[in-house]
């Protein structure tokens, strides 16, 4: 999927990842966070080698990650309160009246203190994200990766999570990896962004940068145009071809 | 046609390969699981508790079947006060844990494997990893032993209730003597007998979990990946169960 892919997260920055549908953004992420392993090359996290990495270190490693999903990936048999709360009950001994505070501290950074004793099934896809979220900066980590935090937002919800992100990056000093396609709201927060295609880097620099790059690709995906270097139509045969044809199924 | 076959029997045993490997997965972080009880008690809830109106109203129906039929054959022999040995035998032995066990794969099995297959297909796995934590210690082991302990409880609500309900057509309908159904019961139900249907459950209870468990851990992430879990679940537990009843009968003769 990747062929001489480069890119150096720096500390304390937020990183967005950019590039078309099927570039392999989450593949990225998932190699880095050492869900899938690399078939060759070198990754490193927090000079960590992920190839050569054992299991025991890696969920020693991912205490000191936070990772957002898509859809938000709350545990559907847990209240919000617990699945805040879950990290801290799985590898903390902190007693009940400190992992009460932690959690609502958690849920009011992301205002949904409220909605403590909610089921997951009760929450609209932002209120899930937003849950998510406070679950993934409980444990404090280094780095959170967020996984297309923007699809099928609201613009108020989105608006919520863009400043979260760019607030716990500056408050907390977290290192931010996110994953999106949305190139005006990415530019607002990010301070690199690397446009990914045909499995490498094609562009890379601040959201500035990106903006004044020259090259096909980059323009083609930064103004959204339908053809360019990334084709619009799937390989097929020729169109006037297969409806003059007269096989009846395809 | 050769090549087929022997690609299938391949596939067949690279099945069952992994199977074994989850089970042995599975043993491992069940001592620390056990350390957890309260998430097993849990499951013991999720997969016995709620199974328990669909097993003891089949018991009595069970129940009440074999003692019509068992009235009827016995009493071509004149000897119907052998209907409460003839129907516990039939229900400790046999009955009670084969069919708890096929319920149990329909009812708490089912459950099981979709309810994984839906975590998994909802990144709720992934995010536990994330989180680093074991997802087979922390939800597939808690699973697999409340079935594993239930099935066997089920089992035995299930035999008992069967008797009552022999006793209930035998001795209250047909008019067989109470006192010659229980003490010929009594008398000729011996504890091999009763060990074998304990063995039988437990066994069904190890195999339902396990192919419970594996085909939800393992389903693929979509709709129809869960969907296809969930009946593999029912269709292959209910021929290992089977399977297992004719070993386990053949060992104890």
């Amino acid at each position: 999927m990747f062929a001489g892919l480069d890119i150096q997260i720096p500390r304390g920055k937020i990183t967005a990842v950019m590039g078309p549908s099927g570039t392999g953004k989450t593949t990225l992420l998932r190699l880095i966070t050492g869900q899938v392993p690399a078939d060759s090359g070198d990754i490193q996290v927090a000079g960590a080698n992920m190839r050569a990495i054992s299991r025991s270190n890696l969920y020693v490693l991912r205490r000191r990650m936070g990772m957002l999903f898509q859809n938000g990936a709350l545990l559907t048999d847990l209240s919000v309160f617990e699945n805040v709360a879950f990290p801290l009950r799985e590898h903390t001994d902190l007693t009940e009246r400190l992992i009460r505070q932690l959690v609502l501290t958690k849920l009011q950074a992301v205002g949904l203190r409220g909605a403590a004793e909610l089921m997951p099934a009760e929450l609209s896809g932002g209120m899930s994200r937003r849950v998510a979220l406070a679950r993934a900066i409980v444990m404090d980590p280094e780095l959170l990766i967020y996984d297309e935090p923007f699809v099928g937002l609201d613009p108020i919800s989105l608006g919520v999570i863009l400043r979260l992100i760019r607030r716990l990056n500056d408050t907390l000093g977290i290192t931010s990896i996110v994953v999106s396609h949305d190139v005006s709201e990415i530019s607002k927060i990010a301070d690199q962004v690397f446009l990914l295609s045909g499995g490498k880097v094609v562009a890379g620099g601040t959201p500035q940068e990106l903006q004044t790059n020259p090259t096909e690709i980059v323009k083609q995906f930064i103004g959204g145009l339908a053809d360019g270097p990334v084709p619009f139509h799937f390989p097929a045969p020729d169109y006037f071809d297969e409806l003059l044809s007269r096989k009846e199924v395809l | 046609m050769f090549k087929e076959l022997w690609e299938s029997f391949t596939d067949a045993l690279e099945g069952l390969g992994s199977v074994v490997h989850f089970l042995f997965r599975l043993l491992v972080h069940s001592p620390p699981a056990l350390l957890r009880f309260s998430l097993i008690s849990q499951q013991i809830f999720n997969s016995g508790a709620f199974s328990l109106v669909i097993i003891m109203l089949s018991g009595l129906f069970v129940g009440m079947v074999l003692g019509l039929q068992g009235f009827q054959l016995l009493q071509r022999f004149g000897s119907e006060e052998a209907l409460g040995t003839a129907a516990t035998i039939g229900l400790v032995k046999e009955l009670g844990p084969v069919v708890t066990a096929l319920l149990f794969a329909g009812r708490a099995g089912t459950a099981l494997a979709s309810e994984l297959g839906l975590m998994r297909a909802t990144d709720q796995i992934s995010a536990m990893e994330m989180m680093a934590v074991d997802p087979i210690q922390r939800v597939v082991v808690p699973r697999f032993l409340g079935g594993v302990i239930s099935m066997p409880l089920l089992a035995a609500i299930f035999s008992v209730i069967g008797i009552y309900g022999a006793q209930l057509v035998g001795v209250q309908i047909m008019g067989v003597d109470s006192g010659s159904f229980w003490s010929q019961m009594r008398s000729a139900v011996g504890l091999s007998d009763i060990t074998e249907g304990i063995v039988k459950s437990i066994a069904f209870g190890i195999a339902c979990s396990l192919i419970a468990v594996y085909q939800g851990y393992y389903a693929t992430p979509t709709a129809e990946g869960v969907g296809r879990a969930t009946t593999r679940t029912v269709v292959t537990s209910a021929v290992v169960i089977l399977f297992l009843d004719y070993l386990i009968t053949a060992a104890f003769l």
